[in-house]
């Protein structure tokens, strides 16, 4: 029964922190929390379909179908974010701070939350697909009763939605003056992550070269399987051992994104004292 | 260079596989069991999701002189195996 909660409680942490980042930066945008759960229903939906078609995808491109599925999606996920720090460099440091929203803003926000409620689906569909896969092998495997699977999955689901959770509340303790700016740089830095696994799954396949790998290696000193390591993971998508293909996605997808945050946020500050001027 | 195993039983066939260092290798492998299994390598960097009774394909390499373990996560008592490049 432990094993099948360690085994739930390590594919639900990634998801869970990634919707408790995501809480944290759609703080203060009304209906928010109809497309956090919508995200997270349209997941869990994925995730069972995606399980249930595994063989087929796996037979894609030559037998690296998952590979490629896995590199699509998360590709997905990093635009979606990109698009939402981009858009919080240019309007949002209002909506962070003030949680005012007038006109523009708000229909900006749903289009915003449109974007995000994308990127919860795929992180759930991504850890829930291989938590419906592994459950279901437990299930066929006999290897325990119904009443010990059922428990262990609630179990580390509990745990993973814990640590989540309490991501959340502590980022929102972050203060007012600081929290735009942290939410800002873990939003990226989330994105760099997935950039950076995108390009691990291709190398897998064989799609896209290694470039020395590892690059480096510190898993002696901090393991990705240990717990601060896979929180990292998680979070800024920590590695202990990556290719140099990796490092390479994580640093051009972190510089781009950081790079058009600044462009749009001078670009609002022109705007704005253009408008003072004017009034 | 081209390197086969075989999950059976939640087991690995062969449980220790021999590699030449600094070569690129197509690892392909048979998951003959009636449940899917993860293949799994924290030192190799990867993870793949092999269903029941098919067949999957993970490149690994080119790679240093090492033992790199493997286990299948989601039998990780039984499906325990290493690779050692030499």
């Amino acid at each position: 029964m432990f094993g099948t909660s360690l085994i739930v409680f390590r594919e639900v942490l990634e998801a869970a922190m990634i919707i408790g980042i995501i809480a944290a930066a759609t703080q203060g945008i009304p209906t928010r929390g109809r497309w956090l759960v919508g995200g997270t229903l349209l997941g869990l939906a994925g995730s069972a379909l995606v399980a249930a078609s595994m063989e087929v995808i796996a037979q894609f491109a030559d037998g690296v179908g998952q590979e490629v599925f896995n590199a699509s999606i998360l590709g997905v996920a990093v635009l979606m974010l990109a698009w939402h720090s981009i858009w919080m460099a240019s309007r949002g440091r209002e909506i962070a701070t003030e949680a005012r929203l007038i006109g523009s803003a708000i229909r900006g926000g749903q289009k915003n939350l449109s974007m995000l409620l994308v990127v919860i689906a795929i992180a759930v569909l991504r850890e829930g697909a291989e938590t419906v896969l592994f459950l279901y092998g437990v299930a066929v495997s006999g290897s325990s009763t119904f009443l010990e699977m059922i428990t262990g999955g609630a179990l580390g689901l509990a745990g993973g939605v814990a640590v989540g959770v309490t991501l959340y509340l502590g980022l929102l303790r972050i203060p007012v003056r600081w929290f735009f700016t942290v939410i800002s740089a873990l939003v990226l830095l989330l994105a760099a992550g997935m950039a950076a696994q995108a390009a691990r799954f291709l190398v897998q396949a064989d799609l896209l070269p290694s470039l020395k790998s590892p690059l480096w290696d510190v898993s002696g000193v901090l393991p990705n399987e240990s717990a601060v390591g896979a929180v990292l993971h998680g979070l800024v998508g920590y590695d202990a051992h990556p290719a140099g293909i990796q490092v390479v996605f994580y640093v051009t997808v972190a510089v781009v994104i950081a790079a058009c945050m600044r462009l749009a946020n001078q670009k609002q500050s022109v705007f704005k004292s253009q408008l003072q001027v004017t009034t | 260079m081209e390197v086969k195993l075989v999950i059976e039983n939640h087991r690995f066939q062969p449980e220790t596989v021999s590699v030449p260092v600094g070569q690129k290798i197509k690892l392909i492998i048979e998951n003959r069991d009636a449940t899917p299994e993860e293949f799994e390598s924290h030192p190799l960097n990867r993870e793949k999701v092999i269903p029941a009774k098919s067949t999957a394909t993970v490149y690994i390499g080119p790679l240093a002189a090492g033992s790199y373990p493997f286990v299948g996560e989601f039998n990780e008592k039984t499906a325990k195996g290493v690779i050692v490049a030499k």
